[in-house]
């Protein structure tokens, strides 16, 4: 790279190009990355059910995410004529914008992120707490009933389950002792042992962590899958009661938005799970021996690490999909406040005396 | 503009880039999809009945409750977070202080939260 380039990418016009260029190459990732992964979800679930799945557009049905979205935009939009138009339009455009911005601080390999913020965490936190608004105005926009009940369940659900991911968050930010995800990833280097759902390193000693850190990644796990209203918490959408919740009245592309949306926050949700619990980019031996490589193949080397585990907690996901029934709501609202809450809490005094008088700082 | 802001600045431009999608998947719906609405296409969706009440109804207080709920837990969250970034990085003596501060804090809040559960408000039949 000779000067001239270098001066240019420093100008503000070469640093907004720069900038929009990595926001799109992550923007396509997650597109494409979700349309295989949509085609993955439904083909697992087919394979626990002896069913083949989609297997007709493309090789082993490779393409149907793609034929399904010409689809969807060839339908007609249909808006209810008792609808609130503004807000019945702009709440599934909330949920996608919400669902992609929250990509913009994922580390996806070293140094491979959009915005490097020294409170990714807060930011992830605040942007999932918002996701709630685009439901809540998708049922109430529609006027009509399933959509108004499913949007009340689905946002009571989500806040309940938000609130034990932000006590489980806490105890991740005492052991890494820092917001920044970027930090927090690095914290983990070294090996599986140096994980945070290992209790984050320090030695033996520093395994007792994991008698917390084991079963708050449990809970994280199963919050999330509450707060993307997967199964078995799909209660807003029961399609035996609600029929599809707050997306009864949708269609085209404002219901594959909704849709997308969706899928994101789920991919985002096992993004969260690698970078908080599972070292992130990091591989789960020692990797010293990358440092002699050019530092493009070391990040597309961490890349696939981080890649991978964000493909096995799908992959848990749509498990879980395949083989658990449905709670019941009253059940659901117990997990949420009785069991989880507490528990959480429990476990944030515990990992903070535990730290204080028992491991101290370390590094 | 100073450096800390301009942090902040791609995820303007992210969330922008997002919002210029998403409009552009329901401008392409408008154009490239057939329109012909009739009043039964049009009407509320409710299992094949005419609607007959309006469907911004009562529901339940519990859902208000749980909306109350939330907005506690969730600051006592966010007093945490500055907590939980400094707590580590105080000299021992500091740190023990801390930690007895906050679990005083989240002591006063313990027990509001016994009470609450003891009353009923996170019942549900």
């Amino acid at each position: 790279m000779n000067a001239t380039t270098t001066d240019f990418w420093a100008t503000p016009g070469g640093w907004v190009l720069l900038t929009v260029g990595q926001v799109l190459a992550v923007t396509i990732w997650v597109l494409l990355s979700l349309a295989f992964l949509l085609l993955a979800d439904r083909k697992i679930w087919a394979g626990v059910q002896m069913r083949k799945g989609p297997n007709v557009v493309g090789p082993f049905g490779l393409l149907q995410s793609f034929a399904d979205f010409i689809k969807f935009v060839l339908k007609e939009v249909v808006i209810p004529a008792g609808a609130d138009k503004a807000v019945f339009l702009l709440a599934p455009l909330i949920s996608f914008v919400l669902a992609f911005g929250a990509w913009a601080v994922i580390p996806l390999a070293p140094g491979w992120v959009v915005a490097d913020i020294n409170v990714g965490i807060l930011y992830l936190f605040a942007i999932s707490s918002l996701g709630v608004y685009g439901i809540i105005m998708g049922g109430w926009a529609s006027n009509s009933k399933y959509p108004f009940l499913g949007s009340l369940r689905s946002a009571a659900q989500m806040v309940s389950y938000e609130v034990s991911i932000g006590f489980v968050i806490i105890t991740v930010i005492l052991l890494a002792g820092s917001m920044n995800l970027g930090t927090i990833v690095e914290k983990q280097a070294g090996g599986f042992w140096n994980w945070n759902v290992l209790g984050g390193g320090g030695g033996l000693p520093g395994l007792v962590g994991a008698l917390v850190m084991i079963p708050m990644t449990v809970i994280f796990f199963i919050s999330a899958l509450a707060e993307t209203n997967r199964p078995p918490f799909d209660l807003p959408e029961a399609e035996s009661e609600l029929v599809a919740g707050y997306q009864v009245e949708y269609s085209s592309t404002p219901y594959l938005l909704f849709m997308i949306g969706e899928y994101s926050n789920i991919v985002l949700m096992c993004a969260m799970i690698t970078v908080l619990f599972f070292g992130g980019w990091h591989a789960p031996f020692p990797t010293d021996f990358t440092s002699a490589w050019s530092p493009t193949a070391a990040s597309f080397f961490h890349f696939m690490w981080f890649f991978g585990k964000v493909i096995f907690f799908f992959f848990m996901f749509a498990m879980v999909k395949a083989i658990v029934p449905r709670y019941r709501y009253d059940q659901l609202m117990r997990l949420g406040w009785k069991v989880f809450l507490p528990a959480s809490l429990v476990a944030v005094c515990v990992m903070a005396g535990w730290l204080v008088y028992g491991r101290g700082p370390i590094g | 503009m100073n450096a800390f802001l301009l942090e902040y600045l791609p995820i303007v431009i992210f969330l922008g880039i997002a919002a210029a999608l998403g409009i552009a998947f329901i401008l392409a719906a408008v154009v490239l999809a057939p329109t012909a609405p009739d009043p039964e296409k049009l009407s509320s969706y409710e299992c094949g009945f005419n609607a007959f009440d309006d469907a911004r109804m009562k529901f339940d207080v519990r859902f208000y409750l749980v909306s109350i709920l939330f907005i506690i837990f969730d600051l006592e969250v966010a007093f945490l977070f500055p907590w939980a970034v400094s707590l580590m990085k105080l000299p021992a003596e500091q740190a023990q202080f801390a930690f007895w501060s906050m679990m005083s804090f989240l002591g006063v809040l313990t027990v509001g939260f016994i009470y609450e559960w003891k009353k009923g408000a996170l019942e549900w039949e």
